[in-house]
């Protein structure tokens, strides 16, 4: 069932594409530098914004005057904070009184709470020109004191953020579920952990944030060609702040350079270039400067975990925990605090544990905002989990395989509710951990970690589940007032006049090849080879192919995607059947098949019609047809709706996500005691996403969240300084994993079939984290061996961090205590 | 700010242009010349999605002004192919090895390694990364990458079946 390689370059079998690693449509543009990224979009007459931005990490804008600026050649206007605060309302809040209170403008209103956040928009001819302006803005600022340590953020006398709100906290609440006070007493052993971190870092996708926004005064229509990678969502935050209705605000994307989810939150930048579109009376094009993006965009959620107790019986059988979880969203929640439940969808990781309580506060520091990272908040609860696993087998001496083995919930188990309500659709995850320690050679791994001389060697071992598919009723249990819940998705396909078969999805795709995967399962339907299928690239809202929460985020396409299209390309071969078998002499839809473009009596199929002649009837020639047939349109548009129920708000309790995708991650690392660098000798990322329509996509996604994880683990931080200056703010300093920097990953699979979903597909492609867990087990498992009691406490482990471990263990040993009950 | 007069032969084609001297060379192929394949993807040269070849060397188009390459031959990613449209071998082996996701690095990517292999025909794989370092890649963790510029340079074979 493993594999190495996945070029399996088969030649297809009509109707046979789902499951085939076919290349993909969206290349050949992409090779010869023909893709249409948002930067790519010019206009005539357009004019270049330049952000004006905070020096400062907490301040009061005293005066703005941007005299200077208007009055130099080439410069078409500027964009204020006071203008900001007349012409548009706050963007809503999603958390509860007085978090809801923050203010969150597109420009900084009154204060700036982070360093680079934008002040003053300045326009000109160029974007040189319009950098010159913006040196000539002049801004007063009053400096405030900073919260850069989230721990400080509820001090007393600690600075606060925003004073309507009155506090830092965003949102907190408890979550309870079974009984972890009776497990604990119950338990032979507690363990307990003082405080881990989980780091700050993202995925930094390599085009940044950009927009071309055209404003028709005629009709009060805005364009935004950009790279936002869930319009819908934007819409609904810039339609109320800018005062328009939300039809009025269309989005268009082609190709997109990475997203991550740090394409979700950019309406605030949207937001100010549609006013200056407004204002100014020209296109506005916006590009993000790398340095901007690091600074002043969208970093993954920082989190702190206090005071875990961990009931574990004497055989490494855990009961279950309890933890006080700090989470960190930089100076604006925007999609927080949704963040504050996500990690819910994976309560327990993957494990068999009944009893947890876990208290959950959210702050603001002046940092920059959050949106979710690849992996978002799951990733971070799943950490947890693993170090907890981790730590207990150091602290017991056992062998952390045995003790993930023990403590997994087992595949007949499944599908199993989780201890609040999500339920694990399938798998097999300690097959998954056998696929993984066998392409590392575990036994021989081990073997050389006794005779290794000078390095010292680690194995280690990552576990996650990758939710996918939303149920956005999970709002409700952070704040009962929201009117969301499920989630949709939309596909439309059509048979055009010369027998065209077109496919436009909701989707808004950034690499994950959305128009392969969906030509696959669309031919295989409509009895076609892909290449005959059309899809469109990109989004457009005027396709009216998308619904309120349609976009490419949380690992959903292979579900909602995918089921969208299938369900519109079952609509639309129902239609041909129909027209086919009333034109072929009155044949049922059922004795109709498609075939290699033909619509084919199954008694006689001698009695075929073509495609094409479909397609000319119903478009341009539907006089002679029969008044039952008059009601197909050969143009299907169909929206799939996950099963889901509303949570129990009072319980905090209910399906959040619709399927589980498993990653199981093992490696060796070595570790220079003399400078503590850490090099992974070998890596394998073993992946089970239920059906695979297209393997080498899959293997592609598996490959690039490995990735991004062993980036966060070892090279990628956003670190502040006291004052709340940005060190790493652009790829000079934060270091993003280069091919050098890389091993070879190896990756192996399994296929467990969803139930849930139709094709037995799952969402995947965000991978949780694997590879932070499995480094940091790692360098656990070479800290024990070689006798130290050091513990691993944070996901970023640069030199400097894992030197100071073997130098001065008792720092971080200090941190947990076992209690022998 | 003084402007030039400079010539460039793009892909084979001539084109003269007055540019403001501190015009980045990268913003005034992809401004100027609207030859978008060409993409910024930081400020500091450390990318690489800017990638071009400059009289027949891979150099970071950020990093040099436009008026530096007066008199220069550049090749773009517009210009790998030919004029048929038919592919580069590299370019058929990104495409067949899903060397790409979103394909923003894509184009510095095929430059580079389209230099590789102009001067080193058949590298090993640590030459191959050693030649893409400079490139930024966050999609792929640069494994389907090397394995498609290892299929151009022969060292690979197409289909692997498994």
């Amino acid at each position: 069932m493993t594999e190495t390689a996945q070029e399996q370059h088969v030649e297809l079998e009509v109707g046979y594409a789902s499951g085939k690693s076919i290349p993909r449509k969206e290349d050949g543009r992409l090779v010869q530098g023909q893709g249409v990224f948002a930067d790519d979009v010019k206009r005539h007459g357009m004019g270049y914004v330049h952000f004006v931005r905070a020096p400062y990490a907490h301040a009061r804008i005293v005066s703005v005057d941007v005299s200077a600026a208007e009055a130099l050649d080439g410069v078409y206007g500027t964009l204020t904070p006071d203008e900001v605060a007349e012409l548009t309302d706050p963007f809503f809040e999603l958390t509860t009184p007085p978090g809801s209170q923050i203010k969150d403008y597109a420009l900084a209103v009154g204060r700036v709470r982070h360093i680079g956040e934008p002040v003053v928009a300045v326009v000109a001819e160029t974007r040189e020109r319009a950098r010159d302006a913006a040196d000539l803005v002049e801004v007063e600022y009053e400096p405030l004191d900073v919260i850069v340590d989230a721990r400080r953020a509820q001090d007393g006398g600690a600075p606060v953020l925003h004073e309507g709100a009155g506090t830092n906290v965003v949102w907190s609440g408890r979550f309870d579920w079974g009984d972890i006070d009776g497990a604990l007493k119950a338990a032979d052993r507690v363990v307990r952990i003082k405080e881990l971190h989980f780091d700050r870092f993202s995925s930094t996708p390599l085009e940044c944030s950009a927009a071309l926004v055209e404003y028709d005064r005629g009709t009060g229509q805005f364009t935004l060609h950009c790279n936002h990678q869930m319009p819908g969502v934007a819409a609904i935050w810039m339609g109320p702040a800018l005062r328009v209705p939300l039809d009025r605000l269309r989005f268009v994307t082609q190709d997109i350079g990475g997203a991550f989810g740090n394409k979700i939150t950019t309406h605030t930048y949207l937001t100010a270039c549609c006013l200056l579109a407004r204002k100014l009376k020209r296109p506005i094009q916006w590009t993000e400067w790398r340095t901007d993006q690091h600074t002043a965009n969208a970093h993954g959620n920082e989190r702190w975990f206090h005071d875990i107790e961990v009931a574990v019986q004497n055989d490494g059988t855990m009961l279950g925990f309890k933890v006080a979880a700090l989470d960190d969203c930089g100076a604006f929640p925007r999609y927080e605090p949704l963040g504050c439940i996500i990690w819910a969808q994976v309560t327990p990781g993957l494990y068999r544990w009944r009893n947890i309580r876990v208290d959950f506060t959210q702050v603001v520091t002046n940092k920059s905002p959050v949106a979710p990272n690849r992996g978002y908040s799951r990733m971070q609860q799943l950490w947890l989990t693993e170090r907890i696993c981790d730590i207990v087998a150091a602290e017991l001496g056992l062998d952390p395989v045995e003790v993930r083995k023990r403590n997994y919930i087992r595949s007949e188990e499944l599908p199993y509710e989780t201890p609040n309500g999500c339920v694990y659709d399938s798998g097999d995850y300690a097959r998954c951990l056998d696929i993984a320690l066998e392409l590392i050679d575990y036994d021989a791994a081990r073997a050389r970690q006794k005779e290794a001389d000078g390095k010292l060697i680690g194995i280690g071992i990552g576990s996650t589940l990758d939710s996918g598919t939303n149920n956005f009723g999970q709002s409700t249990l952070l704040n009962p007032e929201l009117q969301f819940s499920g989630n949709n998705e939309v596909a439309t396909i059509k048979l055009d006049i010369f027998g065209e078969i077109v496919l436009t999805l909701g989707t808004v795709p950034q690499g994950q090849g959305h128009e392969t995967t969906a030509s696959q399962v669309a031919a295989d339907i409509l009895g076609v080879s892909p290449d005959q299928i059309h899809v469109r690239p990109g989004h457009d809202s005027y396709w009216n192919s998308h619904a309120g929460f349609s976009g490419t985020y949380a690992s959903q396409f292979a579900v909602t995607g995918l089921e969208a299209v299938k369900g519109a390309a079952e609509k639309l071969s129902l239609e041909i059947r129909r027209l086919a078998g009333g034109v072929l002499g009155g044949a049922d839809p059922d004795d109709v098949i498609l075939e290699g473009g033909f619509a084919k009596r199954k008694d006689n199929p001698e009695a075929a019609l073509p495609f094409m002649a479909c397609g000319a009837i119903i478009n341009a020639n539907n006089a002679a047809i029969p008044p039952e047939l008059r009601d197909i349109t050969l143009n299907c548009r169909y929206v799939y709706v996950p099963p889901f129920e509303l949570p129990d708000k009072e319980r905090k309790f209910g399906n959040l996500t619709l399927t589980y995708a498993t990653q199981i991650h093992a490696c060796v690392v070595e570790i220079d005691p003399e400078t503590g660098e850490v090099e992974i000798a070998d890596y394998a990322a073993v992946d089970d996403c239920g059906t695979r329509i297209n393997p080498q996509i899959v293997e592609g996604q598996v490959h690039g969240a490995t990735v991004h994880a062993i980036g966060a683990a070892l090279y990628e931080t956003f670190a502040y300084d006291e004052y709340g200056q940005l060190l790493t703010s652009n790829f000079y300093d934060y270091h993003v994993p280069h091919a050098l920097d890389l091993p070879r990953i190896k990756t192996g699979h399994i296929e467990s079939p969803s139930p849930f979903s139709s094709l037995g597909t799952k969402g995947m492609g965000e991978g949780g984290g694997a590879a932070i867990h499995a480094i940091c087990s790692a360098i656990q498992d070479a800290l024990r061996t070689a006798g130290s009691p050091a513990v691993v406490n944070d996901s970023f482990n640069p030199p400097e961090r894992v030197w100071r471990m073997l130098q001065a263990p008792e720092e971080t040993a200090a941190l947990v205590e076992v209690t022998t009950q | 700010m003084s402007d030039h007069t400079i010539a460039v032969s793009v892909n084979g084609e001539r084109y003269e242009r007055e540019v403001e001297a501190r015009k980045l060379l990268v913003h005034f192929i992809r401004d100027d010349l609207d030859l978008t394949g060409t993409h910024v993807g930081c400020d500091t040269g450390n990318c690489g999605a800017c990638t071009v070849l400059l009289d027949g060397t891979a150099v970071k188009s950020c990093m040099l002004l436009a008026p530096q390459a007066d008199g220069a031959e550049i090749t773009t990613v517009e210009g790998l192919a030919g004029d048929d449209g038919e592919l580069t071998p590299l370019q058929r082996a990104f495409h067949e090895h899903h060397g790409l996701q979103c394909g923003y690095c894509t184009p510095g990517m095929l430059l580079s390694a389209t230099y590789l292999l102009s001067h080193t025909p058949q590298p090993s794989e640590e030459e191959i990364r050693r030649a893409i370092q400079g490139n930024i890649c966050r999609c792929t963790g640069y494994v389907n990458i090397v394995k498609a510029v290892q299929a151009a340079s022969g060292g690979l074979s197409p289909v692997t079946e498994t």
